[in-house]
């Protein structure tokens, strides 16, 4: 695998922030989650946050000075064996019900973007998303790879309550509010999977550096969903991606 | 059992924090003064990570239906004990039947209450510390029992703890944030020279304050924030996160508070003034 040229940055006190080329780019994601996998095998109790074009080093107890773990960084950055490490990424497909009781702006959209309803869910569905980075609220995920004909503003005024599990348009993103809150995306259908569970080990199935493939699904359909989603016999379906 | 009579304005159980999840979305959450906290439950000889009670600006009435062993710290609430007023960082008997009740807000926004052995309170992702939605609810409220271990006999190696006030302390110490060699000599002498004022907006996710400085076309990808991480804002409003503040953000850092700075500013409140030091 390709090096690229690393930059390490103290931030404060106690963390450590490494940057790679500001690119949106699957292959610095890829160099990066790699990495990420290294530190936490040199290093088991730092927390590390990977997004885009950066990872995050936390120490939660000093171990060591930022300077210190700065040069351990580049050190170990470099001293890179070759043969990429095995990362576990999968290719979610997650249901998403486009009905007009949960697509609230999904005709407003499709018109505005000069498509029909139907055109507009196929090419929302047609992609698969790269999960750049996950934030903002527990379980969000920063989705790249929206196509061009899609893109659209944000609604003039944010609705002070976007209901749990929408999902959205918004400029070069779309996602899922994992949670309801205040939100200013254009909502154009409903996703029945929690993408946040407090109740299991991992709280968010999803992984920095995962895909996500969207799946049309009727009414009906969304309501069963919903249900054995709850009652935790429903999983979604997952594909391991290959390097 | 402590029975909560009045929940006061906004009281919450808080821990050390959520630690582990950040790559997840989750906030750290946690006493947003962590020395007021470790300094109660160093005086109770808690392990510092004990839950204490969080009480912001006007406090709750409490009931002790078992007897224990409590410490206040934070700020000065004007805390009585069956109505005889007690001080801060000084371990108190309670026994049952007693009533804990605060009056005016004297110096600092936030008190503490720890309670000998800590709060019990169900833990959520390895914290009890309240934050919704990943707790059922975001503070306490009337009429609640909260759970605490009967201690009779206890005696403290310290019962009083001289500490530095810093209350009243309006220096913020800083570390030059990741972005800030990105701002221009005019935006890094306001940041510097201006005395800000805490705006209405500020709770446990951030600190919003009064003045602007100038605006910037800085662009970034988003990318990781920690609580006391300043941003700008393109208009020039910087916005100290807190502890349940957001993991990323897309935002320039342009400081990053010290730990301590956190504590004195988790003390401001709206019209408060502070400086930022590096």
């Amino acid at each position: 695998m390709k090096s690229y040229p690393i930059k390490t940055k103290p931030f404060g006190e106690y963390a450590l922030l490494i940057e790679w080329p500001k690119e949106v780019d699957e292959r610095i994601l890829k160099d990066i989650l790699a990495f990420e996998k290294r530190l936490r095998a040199e290093w088991p109790d730092i927390e590390t946050v990977p997004a885009y074009n950066s990872l995050t080093i936390i120490l939660n107890d000093d171990i060591a000075s930022t300077y210190d773990l700065s040069i351990k960084v580049h050190d170990l950055y470099h001293s890179k064996e070759d043969g990429a490490l095995n990362l576990e990424q999968y290719l979610w497909t997650l249901p998403v019900c486009y009905d007009a009781e949960f697509g609230l702006d999904l005709k407003m959209v499709a018109d505005h973007l000069n498509l029909t309803v139907d055109e507009l869910i196929a090419k929302h569905t047609g992609q698969e998303y790269t999960v750049f980075g996950i934030g903002f609220l527990p379980g969000f995920m920063y989705l790249g790879g929206l196509p061009k004909n899609l893109e659209v503003a944000r609604r003039k005024e944010p609705r002070m309550k976007v209901a749990k599990g929408s999902v959205g348009l918004a400029g070069k993103q779309t996602g899922i509010y994992p949670q309801e809150s205040p939100g200013g995306w254009n909502i154009v259908g409903r996703c029945p999977v929690p993408l946040f569970n407090t109740d299991l080990k991992d709280p968010c199935f999803v992984n920095v550096g995962d895909k996500i493939q969207f799946l049309a699904i009727e009414r009906a359909e969304f309501d069963l969903k919903k249900i054995e989603a709850e009652v935790g016999i429903y999983k979604p379906k997952k594909v391991v991606l290959h390097a | 059992m402590l029975k909560i009579l009045k929940s006061g304005f906004f009281t919450t159980i808080q821990d050390k924090g959520r630690y582990g999840f950040r790559h997840k979305g989750v906030p750290v959450s946690g006493t947003m003064d962590d020395l007021a906290r470790h300094r109660v439950n160093t005086l109770l000889e808690n392990s510092a990570d004990c839950a204490v009670l969080e009480i912001t600006m006007t406090g709750p009435t409490l009931l002790f239906e078992n007897d224990t062993f409590i410490c206040l710290g934070g700020a000065d609430l004007s805390a009585t004990l069956n109505n005889l007023p007690i001080d801060n960082y000084h371990v108190y008997k309670v026994s049952e039947g007693d009533i804990l009740s605060y009056g005016r807000l004297e110096k600092g926004f936030r008190g503490y209450l720890g309670v000998k052995g800590g709060i019990v309170s169900q833990e959520v992702l390895k914290s009890s510390s309240q934050y919704q939605p990943l707790t059922e609810k975001s503070c306490i409220v009337d009429g609640e029992e909260i759970e605490y271990s009967t201690t009779k006999m206890y005696e403290p190696k310290l019962t009083d703890l001289k500490v530095e006030n810093y209350l009243e302390t309006f220096e913020l110490k800083a570390d030059l944030g990741p972005e800030f060699e990105l701002l221009n000599e005019q935006h890094k002498k306001q940041l510097f020279e201006t005395t800000f004022t805490i705006s209405k907006e500020n709770n446990r996710m951030a600190y919003q304050l009064e003045e602007k400085i100038d605006g910037h076309s800085i662009s970034m990808l988003t990318s990781a924030t920690l609580p006391g991480t300043v941003q700008l804002t393109p208009a020039g409003k910087p916005i100290v996160l807190m502890k349940d503040g957001q993991t990323t953000g897309g935002y320039p850092r342009i400081l990053q508070l010290s730990k301590t700075s956190i504590s004195i500013l988790a003390q401001k409140k709206a019209g408060d003034l502070i400086k930022f030091v590096s």
